[in-house]
């Protein structure tokens, strides 16, 4: 057999001369050249027990469990919320009816930027994009018949993280758990508010003071909840490449890893608690790529770098959500079928945990219909698609291990400039992160309408489309929101308040860790306004430099 | 007489932090020729109408992602007839479904951008728009 080179330049070369290739951008969307053929002759250096190792052993490329998917299926996790608590509790009982193994929690921009529901900044956005959550009244409807021993729950929350952990934990206490079985996640990854969804209060230091007093009390109080997701998701929607995506991503993981080992965590303690939660985006080899890129390249941080020795700190355990922003309001029902193929993605790439996007989603929160359609799309790949019955099935594979070692070089390319800034926090106020996710984006939409890329439905293929029904937001959500917010306040004990909230000023400003002081404010009824107003006083609040 | 450039004031209102669609428009706007101002996040209406009348733009660009446009582009456009400001054109992007834009068109918005839209579509609406005003008020 020919080697490569040759084939190339003799075989390919006749051939292309008679037939010539396509034009198209023969590239992955983070612009890696891609060849016509990848052979073994591009897998020269690759040593298998070196980049691969077997299912649940380092460097865990092939998947962080033994058994993957043939012992237990990815965890079905759909990310709802919208309207008041008593809607939202509607929605996640017939999403565990049709199957779904465990709950995942989106809030309205009120609670995500710590305001009640009746600030002024809240008007118009109350129970629009998530659920309204401003006491653990609000939280106690909002998990109304589900036990949090038996389903795990993921709350996407940021700034106001440790206020709603607190809130969900003292909702948990209240029902009779046993706080050392609730499982969970708690997003709590304020490094990726600052470098792509902007949902930050406090500026960068005091942000991450508060996440790694999660790193130092989750372990010891409620050590089944993975208290931090790393997330790549928000910086891939805002813009970025897939390589950057996972750069920035685990750039992010290692910064709190250093920060909490300046605190004197032993790595050990923390460290197998920490999750990811990457995008699944259009170009389907190089996303599975990426995720069995960020597992090696986890695994060589934690042990080699950080010293772990638990071979649980070595393990990126990743939740996974289809692209979003891949979603198209042009001929929608179109959508289905990039989610299928986005959700094929992170299962051949072993996700712990995977969201599917409704393909209403470009339009309005997603109905229940198209809600339930996303999740039956798991179901399908799970259940009928054959690719569950094997561990990682392309391994092996010339093509995606060759992509897979590219995306490694250039993550560990771009550590290096980051910390050539001074780590991720300095590069986040010199404007690097802004910089270079709003270049990528620009790039990405110059492509599309220059017609570089094609998107079905919006720049080929385009064609009138039928209305779909779309979710409403009831206007009641905002009388119902506030009638509970007065009760709260006019049934609390004021005395256990003015306490509570003391205290949290007190563990602010000695820079002690604030988590026991938001536990006693869950429990006094403290709405989470109050709370966040504490700290707004303490801390400040950041702004970011205006940049096009 | 040589014509002033087009200026136009791109605004993201609330809370809604999602920024990338506003940055791309303000980027292809400033490309085209136009003068660009973005506001930056966290805007309420009353910041964009002065910063709009302030900055004597010709257009304004609403970018909302959270559901809340209704509420926004009411009060925006509500604050703008009240300033003697009616003759800058109200348009916006973002998470809009079909059943709110003849509500949005009874206000007087002009074009909703949604997610898909071409950036040459906007720069040519915009110009075009402009362009039509400024004839008619000659």
């Amino acid at each position: 057999m020919k080697p490569k080179k040759q084939w190339l330049a003799e075989d390919y070369a006749e051939a292309t001369a008679q037939f010539p290739e396509r034009d198209a951008l023969f590239e992955t969307l983070s612009g890696i050249p891609v060849e016509p053929l990848y052979t073994a002759d591009d897998l020269t250096d690759f040593d298998p027990a070196i980049k691969l190792g077997h299912p649940g052993s380092f460097p865990y490329t092939r998947g962080v469990q033994t058994t993957m998917y043939r012992g237990r299926l990815w965890t079905m996790r759909m990310f709802a919320g919208f309207g008041t608590a008593e809607q939202t509790n509607e929605r996640f009982h017939k999403l565990l009816e049709a199957g779904q193994t465990g709950l995942s929690t989106a809030f309205d921009l009120p609670t995500l930027m710590g305001y009640d529901s009746d600030h002024a900044m809240s008007q118009g956005e109350v129970g629009k994009c998530g659920v309204a959550v401003a006491s653990l009244a609000d939280m106690e409807v909002l998990f109304e018949g589900i036990d949090p021993e038996q389903i795990t729950t993921s709350m996407t929350i940021n700034s106001p993280a440790n206020a709603i952990w607190a809130m969900y934990l003292a909702m948990a206490e209240r029902k009779g758990a046993d706080l050392k079985k609730v499982g969970g996640t708690l997003q709590n990854d304020i490094l990726k508010e600052f470098i792509a969804q902007k949902e930050y209060i406090y500026p960068p230091a005091p942000s991450v003071k508060l996440v790694i007093d999660t790193f130092e009390w989750g372990p010891q109080v409620a050590p089944r909840f993975n208290f931090i997701s790393v997330s790549g998701y928000h910086i891939r929607e805002a813009g970025s490449t897939s390589v950057q995506e996972l750069a920035f991503t685990l750039a992010d993981g290692i910064h709190y890893v250093r920060k909490a080992l300046e605190r004197g965590l032993d790595i050990d303690d923390f460290a197998p608690r920490i999750s990811f939660f990457f995008n699944v985006h259009n170009d389907f080899f190089e996303e599975i790529a990426k995720f069995r890129a960020a597992r090696r390249i986890w695994a060589h941080q934690m042990r080699d770098v950080f010293g772990a020795k638990n071979p649980r700190s070595w393990m990126l355990r990743t939740h996974a959500q289809t692209a979003g922003v891949s979603l198209t309001a042009q001929q929608p029902l179109v959508n289905m079928s990039r989610v299928a193929i986005q959700a094929l993605a992170g299962v051949l790439g072993g996700t712990n945990s995977l969201h599917t996007d409704a393909y209403d989603e470009a339009l309005s929160v997603p109905t229940e219909e198209a809600a339930t359609l996303a999740l039956r799309t798991q179901q399908v790949v799970a259940h009928e698609t054959g690719v569950t019955n094997t561990i990682d099935p392309l391994a092996g594979s010339y093509y995606l291990e060759s992509l897979t070692d590219e995306m490694e070089r250039q993550t560990l390319e771009y550590f290096r400039q980051i910390d050539a800034l001074g780590g991720v926090e300095a590069a986040i106020e010199e404007g690097y992160f802004a910089r270079e996710i709003g270049d990528a984006s620009w790039q990405q939409q110059r492509a599309i309408d220059d017609k570089k890329r094609f998107i079905v439905g919006v720049n080929a293929y385009e064609q009138e489309y039928p209305e779909v029904p779309i979710q409403l937001v009831d206007a009641e959500v905002v009388r119902v929101q506030r009638e509970r917010l007065e009760r709260v306040r006019r049934e609390r004990d004021p005395v256990a308040v003015e306490n509570a909230l003391s205290a949290l000023r007190q563990a602010a400003k000695e820079g002690s860790n604030t988590m026991p002081a938001f536990m006693q404010a869950a429990h006094a009824f403290c709405t989470l306004g109050e709370q966040m107003d504490v700290l707004r006083e303490v801390y400040g609040v950041y702004e970011e430099p205006v940049l096009i | 007489m040589s014509e002033r450039p087009i200026r136009v004031l791109i605004a993201k209102p609330g809370l809604d932090g999602h920024d990338r669609g506003a940055k791309v428009i303000a980027r292809a706007l400033r490309d085209a020729g136009m003068e660009v101002i973005y506001t930056g996040l966290r805007q309420t209406s009353e910041m964009i109408v002065n910063a709009a009348i302030q900055e004597d733009v010709d257009a304004v660009g609403l970018s909302v992602l959270s559901g809340a446009h209704m509420h926004y582009f009411r009060e925006i456009s509500a604050a703008l007839s009240t300033r003697n400001a009616a003759d800058i054109l109200l348009f916006g992007g973002g998470i809009v479904p079909d059943q709110d834009l003849d509500e949005l068109a009874g206000l007087g918005v002009g074009r909703i951008f949604t997610p898909g839209s071409s950036t040459n579509d906007v720069v040519a609406y915009v110009r075009h728009e402009i362009n039509a005003r400024r004839s008619q008020a000659v």
